[in-house]
């Protein structure tokens, strides 16, 4: 049994961000974070790999620096990593991110107690759809916004968030799930995990690794084969400071009710 | 390579809705998802349908009918009595490929979310997540751009045949906003955010003259590989964040006295007719439960008015809430960047400030 995670680099949005002057990202100016969610799907395949013993292999597609921050998830207790990396790779949308991941995984083999974890959404897109997306590209059931798992054998059972409650689903492995941050909390690396994670298998897929995969077809993954295109992207303009209301508490109290009063607000 | 549905775009047609219905009601979401498609379909100049699925859901079409649909495909099976993405994906998409539709929009809820992306995939054709904003004519997309971005318009050269659907949303937390469309591939898909497009006023009429077709559902118990043991509703009642007028919303400003900081809100919610939100600091340390929570990962509200107390105004915050009409914002911090977005602001602690507002509203409503 094997557990396959996909985990992404993503910039921390969560600070300062920097605009180009042509509307794209300064990723430079950025620092680079493991995805948050990822980190519980890295979190929930290590739980399941203390009670089972299984293993658990981590795979990223991105560009080489994407490396280290395996090595950091193999410190956490991953036992093997893949950097999917490759010019014709880049540019992908989420479609075709989707085929190069599920080509990688495939390559990998999927065993009919394998399970395949990925985060709910990654924070630079927000899109949640590359976990669903590698789910019908390789033909396996699907649990998105999973809160809680259990194992059994071959079934699982997980609790799947709704915005108004919750369903219970249970499935057969292989299958695909996506986490929640609700799903744990993920450790940290321990002082061993450093010391051994550089003598663990990290290998990379280039396109010639992948390219004989039907799904690494140039004319659907990569920039130009992607199916959704960037028509224009923009920065929000800075609204309009509005008034600040200076005076001791009460007086701008009163005067806001009385402003509100005259604009038929209250 | 699966075989690519580009041969013949001008083949499909039509703008569809994906009607969630969950127990056997519709979602608020698909309301708004038809007004807004009606609009789309008369820029194309196509009809407008709604897709519903389910077990015995046709009762649910005509309302569809109100906002604007002129057709709702209906497809019944016990086997769609709860959702599971097999079930659901498998007959969207088989009416996909027999119908044809142009534009399929889904509501960007968790189940919308899950059923989205599969159908794409299977369907090869591409999906922009989470949609803030949807346009087809280039001189409505322009006016709108005039008014939120800082893109000098008036001096891009705009191809004014460009009939994509142009799917607008924010990235990167907010930071950036893109406008997505998918040229070559149909039909062009997009999961909308809910709460965020405005609900068309219900048209008896319309409702009347709404055709309701009964689609071949093909399924059986091996198309769908999971089981669905129990569907838990919360037991609480959920805060209506979207539906809300006004709200009042609190964050860690409220960390020296929690409790009497939400009681505070409670009170000046009550006072203007509102509801009390919170931002992720808030809902993270435990006070307020998640359906509370505004924002990036939380709801986007367009309340009348809202009022932020002790909330910084973190990007991912300001995303859910900075399209409100009129925002207050009180806090101790003069640079808080919440102030930067308020229309009126109150530096000062939010004990001392709330409750003298709660005052000055009562008199200031009772003066009338
Ligand atoms: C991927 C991602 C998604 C996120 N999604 C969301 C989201 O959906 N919604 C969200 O809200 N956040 C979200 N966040 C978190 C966000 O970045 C901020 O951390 C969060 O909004 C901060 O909450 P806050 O303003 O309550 O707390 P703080 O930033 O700590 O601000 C507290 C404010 O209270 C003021 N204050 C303190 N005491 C008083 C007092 N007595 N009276 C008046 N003012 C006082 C302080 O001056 C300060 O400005 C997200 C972050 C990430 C990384
Ligand atoms: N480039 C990538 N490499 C590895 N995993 C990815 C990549 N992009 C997306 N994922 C996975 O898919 C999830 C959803 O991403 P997204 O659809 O971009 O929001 C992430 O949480 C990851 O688990």
């Amino acid at each position: 049994m094997k557990i396959i995670v996909c985990v992404k680099q993503v910039p921390d949005t969560s600070g300062k961000v920097a605009v180009n002057p042509d509307g794209t990202l300064n990723r430079a100016s950025m620092q680079a974070i493991v995805n948050p969610d990822d980190m519980n799907a890295v979190e929930a395949a290590l739980k399941l790999k203390d009670e089972t013993g299984c293993r658990v292999i981590v795979v990223t597609m991105g560009p080489p620096p994407a490396m280290g921050m395996l090595r950091e998830l193999m410190a956490m207790g991953a036992d093997e990593g893949v950097l999917v990396s490759a010019r014709e790779f880049g540019g992908s949308d989420t479609y075709a991110t989707s085929q190069i991941l599920s080509a990688a995984i495939k390559k990998l083999g999927i065993e009919d107690d394998d399970i395949i974890m990925c985060g709910r959404q990654a924070i630079d897109g927000d899109t949640a759809q590359v976990g669903p997306q590698i789910a019908e590209k390789l033909g396996l059931p699907q649990i998105t916004y999973a809160a809680d798992i259990k194992k059994e054998g071959e079934t699982i059972t997980v609790k799947r968030m709704l915005e108004d409650g919750y369903m219970t689903i249970k499935v057969k492995t292989p299958c695909l799930l996506t986490c929640i941050k609700e799903l744990n909390a993920p450790r940290y690396m321990s002082v061993r995990g450093i010391f051994d994670c550089m003598d663990k298998p990290l290998e990379t897929y280039t396109y010639e690794t992948l390219k004989d995969d039907p799904l690494i077809d140039l004319a659907t993954i990569g920039l130009k084969g992607s199916p959704t295109n960037i028509f224009k992207s923009f920065t929000p303009p800075a609204k309009g400071a509005g008034m600040m209301l200076e005076g001791d508490d009460r007086d701008t109290c009163d005067k806001l009710a009385g402003l509100l009063s005259a604009k038929h607000i209250i | 390579m699966a075989t690519f549905n580009n041969t013949d775009l001008a083949a499909y047609k039509d703008v569809w809705v994906y009607c969630e219905q969950r127990q056997g009601k519709l979602m608020p979401t698909d309301f708004e998802l038809i007004s807004e498609g009606r609009k789309l379909a008369d820029e194309l100049g196509v009809n407008l349908c709604g897709l519903l699925l389910g077990d015995n859901v046709e009762g649910l079409a005509k309302e569809l009918g109100g906002y604007g649909a002129d057709k709702v495909y209906v497809c019944n099976s016990p086997l769609m009595k709860d959702y599971t993405t097999d079930a659901y994906a498998k007959v969207i998409c088989d009416a996909v490929n027999q119908l044809k539709p142009e534009v399929v929009l889904f509501g960007a809820t968790n189940i919308g979310r899950d059923l989205a992306p599969r159908c794409a995939a299977r369907l090869h054709t591409g999906l922009c997540a989470d949609c803030t904003h949807l346009d087809v004519d280039v001189p409505n997309y322009v006016e709108f751009l005039r008014d939120v971005s800082t893109l000098d318009v008036d001096n891009i050269q705009w191809n004014m045949e460009n009939r994509n659907l142009k799917m607008t949303r924010p990235a990167f937390g907010g930071h950036l906003m893109a406008t997505i469309i998918c040229p070559r591939f149909r039909p062009a898909m997009a999961t909308v955010r809910p709460g965020v497009l405005k609900k068309a006023p219900v048209d008896q009429a319309k409702a009347n003259a709404c055709e309701v077709v009964m689609l071949d559902v093909a399924l059986t118990d091996a198309d769908i590989q999971t089981e669905v043991l129990e569907v838990i509703k919360a037991s609480k009642k959920l805060v209506d964040l979207i539906g809300a007028e006004f709200v009042v919303s609190v964050g860690r400003g409220i960390a020296k006295d929690i409790e009497g900081g939400i009681k505070l809100a409670r009170e000046l919610a009550e006072e203007l007719g509102g509801v009390v939100g919170g931002s992720r600091a808030t809902i993270d340390s435990g006070w307020l439960s998640a359906d509370h929570q505004v924002g990036q990962t939380g709801k986007t509200v367009r309340p009348k008015v809202y009022v932020a107390l002790g909330i910084s105004g973190a990007i991912q915050h300001k995303a859910g809430m900075q399209d409100s009409e009129c925002i207050i914002a009180v806090n101790k911090n003069p640079d808080a960047p919440m102030f930067e977005i308020a229309d009126y602001g109150i530096v000062g602690d939010l004990f001392k400030v709330t409750p003298l507002l709660i005052e000055a509203i009562r008199a200031a409503k009772a003066a009338k």
